[in-house]
């Protein structure tokens, strides 16, 4: 057991998960209080394409597959762009409604992410490293080696940075666009940065967590801090520390369980935290809720 | 009232229209600079809309909102001009649920003031404080903003507009699931602000006050009615033109009726 823990592997891992759980959840506080939180699904999702392009491409200017973070999150931010890109101008351009449009594209990237990922892997002369391309989509901690994490880190500690940098700006924006407007911000570029952190958010949890299920990285700690606090600092971080504990948590369990996917262990982690907080939070909680009715 | 009245804000063949529905149509009209003017009229007129379009945040389809310079200046220079527009959203469009205090909120008042970088500090706790205190909210400062009743939600967000020290207030619909005596303090405070110098746009609902209230009136249904002076502009024919129906008849069922 104590071989287990002090495992440089180990420790490698349960660190890049708990810096990409905080991270994404604090950056999630925003996207669920700006009620972006199917956004945040598709953009997920819609990476899947770009990291197998990226790997593919890779392959094919240097005849090797290689699976390094460095290359597959410019790649999964490549498609982020371009999904998000899709769904403002289905919105701008079209009569479909905003839910059906964010359907549509993520039926069209995470389809042909799937599409081309089992060609690659299905390609009659096998190509080098395609071997676990598919833990994408569940994640899968124990992939992560040192560069990964500095590369996991690195990202991680600018965002969070910009975040409490611009704490004044980002409340405001979150809180109410139009007054931020008649204070004579640049809504626009603001918004835009805030776009590009939730990116960030959700791109750095690609390998731990996976692309199926990270928008739960999001928005579950989000949820459950909110039932405990009513400041915007304390929730974003209560939510960072739940999701690093629940990241660190699930990296942990999967990597003893050899080859148990860590993306729905963490979600399970984070959905116990979720339940406990919607029922046991004080004032908001059901049960001070069905007391208070009771009283 | 003896000096010449300039004008605040003058819209000029405005069209705003949200995907295939016209929100307002052709609509030229001036705002007086230092005095209190309401817009009226039916639901879906586009009143909210002339409000966000004068505060730009409503893609304009074709014309322009002109805010005079003049109505923004005043003795203490606070910001940039456009800091000095002060907007009060309708109560159904706030996120009552948001985790922030009444405090935290009074404070975005001073964010214009502030550099990006920078947060609220002592200075800028000490004028919500005393914005509180003129709306009579300062021993709510640590609730949360869902935690109030209707009038307080409205004064909260009027000492907000104080903090930060607008000389142009449009306000949305303000009195909408209020009570009469916070709505009498509200009107008492906006009355006291013009009489100050600043300018007051607000959208209005009920037509039995209207008379009492206002000293500008513009009545909108999608395109101008008629807007003047609440004396020669307010009158049967026209509230008529504006409803449809007998207005002073709407004007009485709609009394006590809550519009969200």
């Amino acid at each position: 057991m104590i071989e287990f823990f002090s495992d440089y592997t180990v420790q490698l891992v349960v660190a890049g998960s708990a810096i990409t759980g905080a991270t994404s959840g604090a950056l999630g506080c925003f996207a669920y209080l700006r009620k972006q939180g199917l956004i945040g699904d598709v953009i997920s999702h819609s990476t899947l394409l770009g990291i197998v392009v990226v790997f593919w491409v890779w392959f094919a200017l240097t005849g090797e597959g290689s699976k390094s973070l460095w290359l597959l999150i410019p790649g999964a931010i490549v498609a982020a762009i371009g999904a998000m890109i899709l769904m403002q101008w289905i919105a701008n351009s079209t009569k479909i409604k905003p839910d059906a449009s964010l359907g549509v594209v993520l039926a069209l990237f995470f389809g042909s992410g799937m599409t081309m990922l089992r060609w690659i892997q299905r390609s009659a002369t096998p190509i080098p490293g395609q071997a676990g391309l598919e833990d994408y989509l569940f994640g899968m901690a124990a992939a992560m080696t040192l560069a990964d994490l500095w590369m996991v880190a690195g990202l991680a500690v600018c965002s969070l940075l910009l975040l409490v940098i611009c704490w004044s700006r980002f409340k405001v924006l979150t809180f109410d666009v139009q007054y931020a407007t008649g204070l004579g911000l640049a809504v626009g570029r603001w918004e835009l940065l805030m776009l590009s952190l939730l990116v960030i958010g959700i791109v750095i949890g690609i390998q731990i967590v996976g692309v199926v299920l990270m928008v739960a990285m999001l928005i579950a700690p989000a949820s459950a801090a909110r039932q405990w606090t009513n400041t915007l600092g304390k929730m974003v971080g209560l939510a960072a520390v739940i999701g690093s504990m629940c990241a660190g948590g699930g990296a942990l369990v999967s990597a003893a369980g050899k080859g148990l996917p860590t993306g729905p262990v963490i979600v399970v982690f984070l959905c116990f935290v979720v339940g406990f907080s919607i029922l046991f939070g004080p004032g908001r909680g059901v049960l001070s809720r069905r007391r208070k009715l009771v009283a | 009232m003896g000096e010449t009245i300039q004008t605040a804000i003058e819209t000029r063949q405005l069209t705003v229209a949200y995907a295939a529905t016209t929100a307002l149509w052709n609509v030229s009209l001036q705002i007086p600079m230092r005095r209190i003017s309401a817009i009226v009229g039916p639901n879906g007129a586009g009143k909210s809309t002339l409000l966000k379009a004068i505060l730009g945040v409503v893609p304009v389809l074709s014309g322009e909102v002109i805010v005079n310079d003049a109505a923004l200046v005043g003795e203490q220079s606070a910001g940039g001009k456009a800091s000095r527009i002060g907007y009060v959203p309708q109560r159904s469009a706030v996120d009552w649920d948001f985790p922030i205090t009444v405090l935290d909120l009074v404070l975005m008042g001073t964010y214009g003031r502030l550099k990006w970088f920078q947060r609220p500090g002592k200075k800028e706790r000490e004028d919500a404080f005393e914005a509180l205190e003129q709306v009579q909210m300062r021993e709510y400062a640590d609730r949360q903003i869902g935690q109030l009743s209707g009038g307080q939600q409205q004064r909260v967000f009027l000492a907000r507009a104080f903090v930060q020290k607008a000389k142009i207030y449009l306000l949305d619909e303000p009195f909408a699931g209020v009570d009469a005596k916070t709505e009498k303090m509200i009107v008492e405070i906006l009355h006291r602000l013009r009489d100050q110098g600043d300018t007051i746009v607000m959208v209005h609902h009920d037509l039995t006050t209207v008379a009492n209230y206002f000293d500008h009136v513009t009545l909108l249904n999608r395109q101008l009615v008629a807007a003047g002076t609440t004396q020669t502009t307010f009158t049967a024919e026209n509230i008529q033109a504006t409803y449809g129906i007998d207005g002073m008849m709407w004007g009485q069922m709609s009394n006590g009726h809550c519009h969200d």
